[in-house]
């Protein structure tokens, strides 16, 4: 058994299960009680990465995410109950109700914003590391963003103008096999990582079901660009457990491969049984279970609870100039 | 007072924004040798490569990544080079620049600038000529820029860095070289016309170079005894509407020429929001390229432009006609 420090673990594991609790709890709220209004786009089985990954940012730090963002965004900080009343368009969300998933943002712990976009965020990602270097600050950005993303142009274009501009970004790749219906190997020719490489970038590959393994290279890497001011890439194998969307059977998907992924490679059962191999007892794990469920049932009960954006906020922060409150017409 | 081009008028505006603030910087194809109209010469030596920085063939990125570096807290002036590449870059642009503030619920800001040369220039053609600014008017988070003149680059292009919105920043490429005063003590209000004439038989709405054959439209038609006034929106979004009902109220006729394609221009939606609040003495008209695509040979070029002729044209017409 691999040596590790317990208390991380469990942090970890904690925040794991605060992300499928998160999502469990929304998934609910949509099929059950017709609370959530848009798509959501859940990342269970892929927690590991996000975890990971920004253990080792600092809040001013800055991430760019996708439309399976919830899970970026808890781990940078952001506040589950704004972002629950989000998903509901409540008065209070993160963004006043005018974004819901696939726009969650939270600028004060550095989430810029999840996008509707496939592969959009690589280059605004991008465009964040160039202003840190331009205003001489040592934050470093991650952009995250799914194995269908890399048939974008942005996403060559993101990475190429990283490595010109010598810009202190780590992409990571979230490889769940899929692009919504279509598995991603079918439309994709060569491989990403051999993309990454193409253009002069580091690359990390990485089983990015192993939280413990994502997060101890990425506290590494994540140095390392702290310190050089230099790109990065890193490609993390994982499995999206769920639909593409939370209505979506995913019956496209061979015969008992959820299922055997689900058993074998479940990033939060296998945290569990590291931990437990370490002698943290089943019931202080199922603690850390019930206390994350009994949060994010908390914060969909505030979300229910919270009105509806006041209707005339529509018209507020599309501009300031010219805005539609000041037309008469 | 100064005699200067409407290319080193908007030079100097930035050149002075980016002296009192170090956030302010540009970027595109080309911009360490000046730019390809020169509309940055000069620059380069003064601020440095990272603050007139080159970039990649990459339009998307450009956008991209200055918005990106404009949430982070950079204030960013975005050269296209052409408009007509600006579309490559067209998500950037609509998706998540104009969208950003609204959707994250106000927690960002884009203050960039978006240059974007446009318009008919030397037998140019289909990919090189076009005139989109009723494309971006019709985006809300936008705001829209067509100056016609030194002064007005100058001003306008002064404004727009200093503002926390998103402007599209449309220079025709026709007029780099057009020479006129500029005071320098000057900064433009969006969303305020410049009358360039003042007039009481007909009003003349215009925008960018179109505006400057609208000032010549009105001599041959002073010669002619119709006195014109010529209104220059300078700014499409917002745009004058008070300033254009005030004329008309006192001309009872409306002209508005553009270059860009009549059908579905913005001279469409000038002309509808008179229509929609207050009567004109005969039936106001809209000048602008028929819907065809801009060609190479002169001749055929020619066939598509608004010219300061027509302009006249249609103004006397409107004197004759009744509504
Ligand atoms: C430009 C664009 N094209 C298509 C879509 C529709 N779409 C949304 S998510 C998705 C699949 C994306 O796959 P991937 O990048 O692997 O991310 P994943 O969903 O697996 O997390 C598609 C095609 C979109 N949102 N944007
Ligand atoms: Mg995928």
């Amino acid at each position: 058994m691999r040596n590790f420090d317990v208390e991380r673990g469990l942090a970890r594991l904690t925040l794991m299960e605060r992300i499928r609790a998160f999502e469990e709890t929304a998934r609910h709220a949509a099929v059950e009680e017709e609370l959530v209004l848009g798509a959501i786009h859940l990342s269970i089985g892929q927690e590991a990465v996000a975890v990971g990954v920004t253990e080792s940012l600092r809040k001013d730090d800055y991430i760019t995410s996708t439309h399976r963002g919830h899970g970026h965004t808890l781990a940078k900080g952001a506040d589950a109950t704004a972002m629950m009343k989000e998903l509901l368009g409540r008065e209070g969300g993160c963004c006043g109700g005018k974004g819901g998933s696939m726009h969650i943002a939270d600028f004060g712990v550095g989430m810029l914003g999840a996008n509707g976009v496939v592969s959009a965020n690589i280059t605004i990602a991008a465009g964040a590391a160039h202003g840190v270097k331009l205003l001489g600050g040592d934050q470093v950005t991650v952009c995250f963003f799914g194995d269908g993303a890399a048939n974008r142009g942005p996403f060559l274009e993101g990475i190429n103008w990283a490595g010109v501009f010598e810009l202190p970004i780590l992409f990571v790749c979230e490889d769940n096999q899929y692009s919504a219906s279509t598995k991603t190997s079918d439309m994709t020719s060569g491989n990403v990582a051999d993309r990454a490489r193409a253009i002069g970038l580091p690359v990390t590959e990485i089983d990015g079901n192993d939280v413990e393994e994502i997060a101890t290279k990425s506290a590494e890497i994540i140095a390392r660009i702290r310190a050089t001011g230099k790109p990065e890439f890193m490609l993390a194998k994982t499995y999206r457990l769920d639909g593409h969307t939370y209505f979506d059977p995913a019956t496209y998907r061979p015969e008992g491969e959820a299922d055997r992924m689900r058993r074998e490679s479940d990033p939060v059962s296998r945290q569990r049984e590291l931990l437990q191999e370490a002698g943290v007892s089943e019931t202080d794990l199922d603690a850390v279970r019930t206390t994350a469920t009994a949060e994010m049932q908390a914060a969909l009960d505030a979300a229910k609870a919270a009105p509806w954006p006041a209707d005339d906020t529509v018209f507020n922060d599309v501009q300031d100039v010219g805005s539609p409150a000041q037309e008469a017409f | 007072m100064t005699v200067m081009t409407y290319a080193e008028a908007a030079r100097l505006a930035v050149a002075e924004a980016m002296r009192a603030d170090d956030r302010v910087w540009c970027v595109g194809e080309d911009l360490g040798r000046g730019g390809v109209f020169k509309q940055y010469a000069g620059l380069p030596e003064e601020f440095g490569p990272k603050r007139i920085s080159d970039a990649p063939i990459s339009e998307a990125c450009i956008m991209g990544a200055a918005f990106g570096a404009a949430l982070v807290g950079t204030r960013p002036i975005v050269e296209m080079r052409f408009a007509d590449f600006a579309l490559c870059a067209t998500d950037e642009l609509v998706n998540q620049i104009a969208k950003a503030r609204f959707m994250f619920g106000g927690q960002s800001r884009a203050p960039m600038v978006i240059r974007k040369p446009m318009g008919m220039w030397r037998s140019s053609a289909a990919q090189h000529s076009q005139s989109l600014e009723s494309w971006y008017a019709h985006i809300p988070g936008l705001v829209v820029c067509c100056p016609a003149t030194p002064q007005d680059n100058y001003s306008m292009m002064r404004a727009a860095i200093e503002c926390d919105d998103p402007v599209v920043y449309l220079e025709h490429k026709n007029i780099w070289m057009m020479e006129g005063e500029v005071d320098t003590s000057l900064k433009a209000e969006f969303g305020k016309a410049q009358i360039r004439r003042t007039g009481s038989d007909v009003t003349l709405v215009s925008w960018s170079h179109t505006a400057n054959l609208c000032v010549e439209a009105a001599e041959t038609l002073a010669g002619k005894g119709i006195s014109a006034e010529v209104i220059d929106l300078v700014s499409l979004w917002p745009w004058d509407k008070a300033a254009v009902l005030e004329s008309v109220n006192k001309t009872g006729r409306l002209i508005v020429a553009h270059e860009s394609v009549a059908v579905g221009g913005f001279g469409a939606e000038v002309v509808a929001t008179m229509a929609q609040s207050t009567t004109f003495k005969s039936p106001p008209q809209r000048l602008g390229s028929p819907r065809s695509l801009i060609a190479y040979a002169p001749n055929l070029e020619d066939k598509l432009r608004v010219t300061a002729d027509m302009i006249a044209g249609a103004a006397t017409k409107s004197m004759e006609s009744v509504a």
